[in-house]
């Protein structure tokens, strides 16, 4: 039986004692102090009482936060099936590489001489990715995904302004299956954002589509496997729809891990795509970040009378080489460029991670990857077809490519047992939980992406588990409101997390609260 | 076919019962739904130029890539350059709590109760944060400085709405107003810059007086400035900001907090900085770790950006934590969203909690004096060789800018000679400042030893004698 560690620790302000230091320090060498003297600052400015921050010592430390790893859960403790976030494995060799191997020393602007051997790894990577997505070329600014849509759709705008057309180009389309991170990036890049249905069988409602597109078109967002899992049977259609328009076709590649190795944006008719390092490249998520979002386009002709390229728009750095030289040097964001969305080159350290993993796998291995990946998952499909009080909505008889969305909605209607409280049962027995109430279009959605790094064991104890909770929400569904029991705390109570009287974001507000100096 | 070791799922003979399970004959069939057009087959696949064309060994690979990066050059001393991001220790202790499993490998904590520690420990980030910058509330964090002074302008968009200028200073590290510029440019607002007084290096608060209006949603200040000096009259910005009320949002490096009045009690609505300083690290440009806090006062924090982790209870009345506030974010409230984020730097924000906690109030303030030292002991070195260090008259903190006009020597003549001799020199900053000629910033920090310091001035030295 699963029982998750609970130690009742402490906060870290609580802990420790005065004048202990989790830290040696150097000294000031004595020549230094002598030869400078006082600290000079104004003191106007100058701090008169030490932030108020605890005094442990190293010891202390180390055990608080390894305490604190004890109550927490990733890939490496069992199955993590979030749809959608592709919880594969990480693998040590490209942790080793990526922590160890001196570039945590190397300033983002120090002279490309000197970082000549990254520079050439980051370039290998860009072309690779640029072959794996189809596309002519890659900027791994972007620092995240949600990033990458945002560079993607501001290249969308600078491709209108350029064209002297953004005055009408003011929609962007979104299916109603989307991340929360297409609409969300849709507005901070200036556009209205327009949605379209899912049909039943999990593609975009062509007929819906060929309402909305039209003159005021600028793009259309879509990720392909949708977060149903279904692949886009109809994307050269709709790629030859908004083209008609003079509208660009953005790939949002947070499934790209459904199809890698059998099908590239590129090649179905997108324009732009970014690319999810921490996902499909295996990078870890660190619960909640550091990714990477590397954008990539296929470039084409913006204006033909000042010779402008779709990939002059990129933002960031892109990495060059000099052919007569063999110099890679970085090339600053040109006068079309969206410019800057991060204040330097890009994350480095989860870019190199993907490049190690690429370079083990090679073609073969992402390509079986991805068989493995949605083999499983039709297995799954299998395991838990016909599950009492569970559905699988859209695209009956399809298969399923990297997840598969599970509907409760009969087993609340009939026992009042959500998707939430069936998250908490898989939790006490040891497997994370689905991502749940996602996508929207599906009510009670449990959303379930085991990837390939799960074994098949792990894959018929969850869905055996799911069969123990179907029953027990028939037979006792009062016990399944209790849940969870074996993790570190009891069921939370989100109301009153967010209650205004009770919110408390720091430390600082918490004790203010308790000292009763706000309300 | 022997199994792969990330890909444990299936055996051979379990990959047939699966599929007879599924009710295929091939695992082809499962992408028989891509269009014939554009499905790739096997041979098209493996023929695109991917890796290495093959599978590697790790041992294969490990030995490629240290090829590779043995190609970059090995420095005598980490570079004496900043420019928003430093040359810092990383303790040890940082790098291992980051690698473990459960913080490393773990996804945004959705599921709260199965999640508590690493809550807590991005709780305990937030809070230690909070105290260094005397501010109220502190999200889970921005990729960097400059996307996350970018969010605090929009946010101050918001909170203002209807206002539609935004006051930056021209001292302000450019590459964040580049990024700053980024995030504006699909959006009505207009960016009016405030030069820096010539004489002292700072914000020229009369021309910000002359410049601030009834329409401005905000005025950025940074502190240390991009030259690194002090921004000593940041009382001053900061009434003449309230005065219109518009949100005033100071930029700082958190190690300079251990000496300089933080950003709270200097009135700041909005703070904002890059926690690279403490044990990230520089990694070639990321990941870094953007921190953005703001007041209590409920009409900021519903404009804020990005997640935060609330300190709460359990049903059973446990302490616990959650990520509060959700409906401010994209998964809720898409493109009503304050902002797009969604992946963050979360580990980086862990890493610093750690730093924090070993350094202790005591530590971080020695760690700044370390800095302010060094910084100092250079300075007084370069200026008895006869360079000139003086074009500003403020105090600086662990940064200064360095002219080379007065030696008539390009500064990439003194870059090149340096790197002969494996030194590398500060942040030649004429492109932004083109007005300081062949001016140079360097950088120093507790990674800077004395001797460091003393070879690189007399290094300097002997090229300015051979001149």
């Amino acid at each position: 039986m699963y029982k998750q560690a609970k130690w009742s620790e402490p906060l870290v302000f609580e802990l420790g004692a005065k004048e202990r230091i989790g830290i040696n320090l150097p000294e000031v060498e004595e020549e230094v102090k002598q030869t400078v003297g006082e600290i000079k600052i104004p003191d106007e400015i100058r701090r008169k009482i030490p932030p108020n921050l605890p005094e442990l010592s190293e010891v202390e430390v180390v055990r608080h936060f390894t305490r604190l790893t004890q109550m927490s859960y990733g890939v490496d403790n069992g199955p993590v099936p979030l749809g959608s976030c592709t919880m594969k494995y990480n693998p040590r060799i490209a942790w080793d590489i990526a922590f160890n191997s001196g570039i945590s020393d190397l300033h983002p602007l120090q002279d490309v001489k000197t970082v000549q051997g990254l520079l050439e790894i980051m370039y290998e990577l860009q072309k690779w990715l640029a072959n794996i997505v189809g596309m002519d070329i890659c900027s791994l600014h972007p620092a995240a995904g949600a990033h990458g849509e945002l560079a993607g759709v501001l290249i969308i705008r600078k491709y209108h302004e350029i064209k002297n057309q953004l005055d009408k180009k003011t929609e962007i389309i979104i299916p109603d299956s989307a991340h929360g991170t297409n609409p969300a990036s849709a507005a901070m890049g200036g556009f209205k954002v327009v949605e379209i249905p899912s049909a039943p069988d999990g593609n975009v409602d062509l007929d819906a589509l060929k309402s909305v597109v039209g003159e005021s078109t600028a793009g259309l967002m879509i990720t392909n496997p949708s977060t149903l899992g279904l692949f886009e049977e109809n994307i050269l259609e709709i790629a030859k729809l908004l083209h008609e328009y003079d509208a660009l076709l953005y790939y949002d590649g947070a499934n790209l891990n459904g199809i890698m190795g059998y099908a590239r944006p590129g090649d179905m008719g997108f324009d732009i795509a970014h690319i999810n390092i921490h996902k499909t490249f295996s990078s870890p998520h660190g619960g909640g970040g550091p990714g990477a979002g590397p954008v990539c386009i296929k470039d084409k002709l913006v204006d033909p009378d000042r010779n402008i390229w779709l990939r002059d728009l990129l933002p960031g750095y892109i990495v060059v080489h000099d052919e007569k030289t063999g110099l890679f040097t970085l090339k600053a964001p040109g006068p079309y460029s969206v410019g800057l969305l991060r204040s330097f080159f890009a994350n480095t350290v989860p870019l190199l991670w993907a490049y190690t993993y690429i370079l083990i796998m090679g073609p073969q291995g992402l390509r079986k990857a991805t068989e493995h990946a949605v083999i499983i998952t039709n297995y799954f499909a299998k395991l838990v077809d016909g599950l009492k009080g569970f559905e699988i909505p859209y695209g009956k008889g399809r298969y399923r490519k990297h997840e598969i969305v599970l509907s409760a909605k009969p087993l609340a209607d009939e026992t009042g047992v959500t998707a939430e409280d069936v998250a908490k049962g898989l939790l006490d027995s040891g497997f994370y939980a689905p991502t749940i109430y996602f996508p929207l279009i599906v009510k009670e959605a449990l959303q379930i992406e085991f990837t390939e790094s799960e074994t098949i064991e792990n894959v018929e104890k969850y869905a055996d588990r799911l069969k123990e909770i179907s029953k027990t929400a028939y037979n006792n569904p009062d016990e399944a409101k209790n849940w969870p029991k074996n993790t570190s705390v009891g069921r939370i109570d989100v109301v009153k997390a967010n209650h205004p009287r009770y919110i408390s974001p720091t430390w600082r507000i918490y004790v203010k609260r308790m000292r009763g100096v706000i309300q | 076919m022997v199994g792969h070791p990330w890909i444990p799922s299936f055996t051979n003979e379990q990959v047939d019962k699966a599929l007879k399970t599924i009710g295929v004959k091939t695992v082809e069939e499962l992408f028989s739904d891509i269009p014939a057009e554009i499905r790739l087959s096997k041979e098209q696949w493996e023929k695109l130029e991917i890796g290495l064309g093959k599978p590697l060994s790790e041992i294969e690979a490990k030995r490629c890539v240290e090829e590779k990066i043995s190609k970059n050059i090995m420095l005598r001393s980490p570079p004496f350059m900043g420019g928003g991001v430093y040359p810092h220790y990383v303790p040890p202790l940082v790098k291992y709590i980051i690698s473990r499993g459960e913080f490393l490998t773990a996804y945004t904590p959705y599921q709260a109760e199965i999640s508590q520690g690493l809550m807590q420990a991005i709780f305990e980030y937030q809070s230690l944060m909070a105290e260094l910058l005397d501010m109220d509330v502190v999200n889970a964090s921005m990729y960097d400085w400059g996307s996350a002074t970018a969010e605090a302008i929009l946010m101050s968009l918001r909170v203002n709405k209807g206002r539609r200028k935004v006051i930056l200073p021209a001292n302000m590290n450019p590459y964040h107003r580049r990024v700053v510029e980024t995030y504006t440019w699909p959006h009505v607002v207009k960016i009016i810059t405030i030069p820096y007084d010539p004489f002292k290096g700072t914000m020229d608060v009369e021309k910000l007086k002359e410049s601030i209006d009834d329409d401005t949603a905000a005025v950025y200040l940074q502190s240390p400035n991009f030259f690194g000096v002090i921004e000593s009259s940041a009382k001053a910005v900061e009434e003449i900001t309230h005065s219109k009320k518009s949100i005033f949002i100071m930029g700082v490096n958190p190690i300079s907090l251990g000496l300089l009045k933080s950003p709270g009690e200097l009135g700041a609505d909005i703070a904002v900085g890059e926690g690279q300083p403490l044990g990230l690290g520089l990694n070639y440009g990321g990941p870094y770790l953007g921190v953005f806090a703001t007041r209590y006062n409920m009409n900021l924090i519903r404009q804020m950006p990005g997640r935060i982790i609330g300190l709460t209870e359990s049903k059973n009345g446990e302490r616990s934590f959650a990520m509060i506030l959700q409906t401010r974010e994209q998964h809720i409230r898409r493109e009503k969203a304050t902002s797009n984020i969604c992946t963050n730097e979360a580990l980086m924000a862990i890493a610093t909690a750690v730093y924090m906690s070993m350094l202790g109030k005591n530590g971080l303030v020695r760690l700044a004096e370390v800095n302010y030292y060094r910084a100092h002991y250079a300075w007084k070195k370069m200026k008895n060789i006869g360079l000139n260090v003086e074009l500003f008259k403020e105090d600086f903190f662990n940064e200064f800018p360095v002219s080379f006009n007065e030696v008539k020597i390009p500064y990439r003549t003194i870059h090149e000679k340096l790197l002969e001799n494996r030194i590398h020199g500060g942040l030649y900053i004429r492109e932004f400042y083109p007005e300081l000629g062949e001016t140079a910033l360097f950088a120093f920090t507790e990674l800077h030893f004395k001797q460091d310091i003393d070879y690189l001035v007399e290094t300097i030295n002997k090229i300015l004698l051979e001149r």
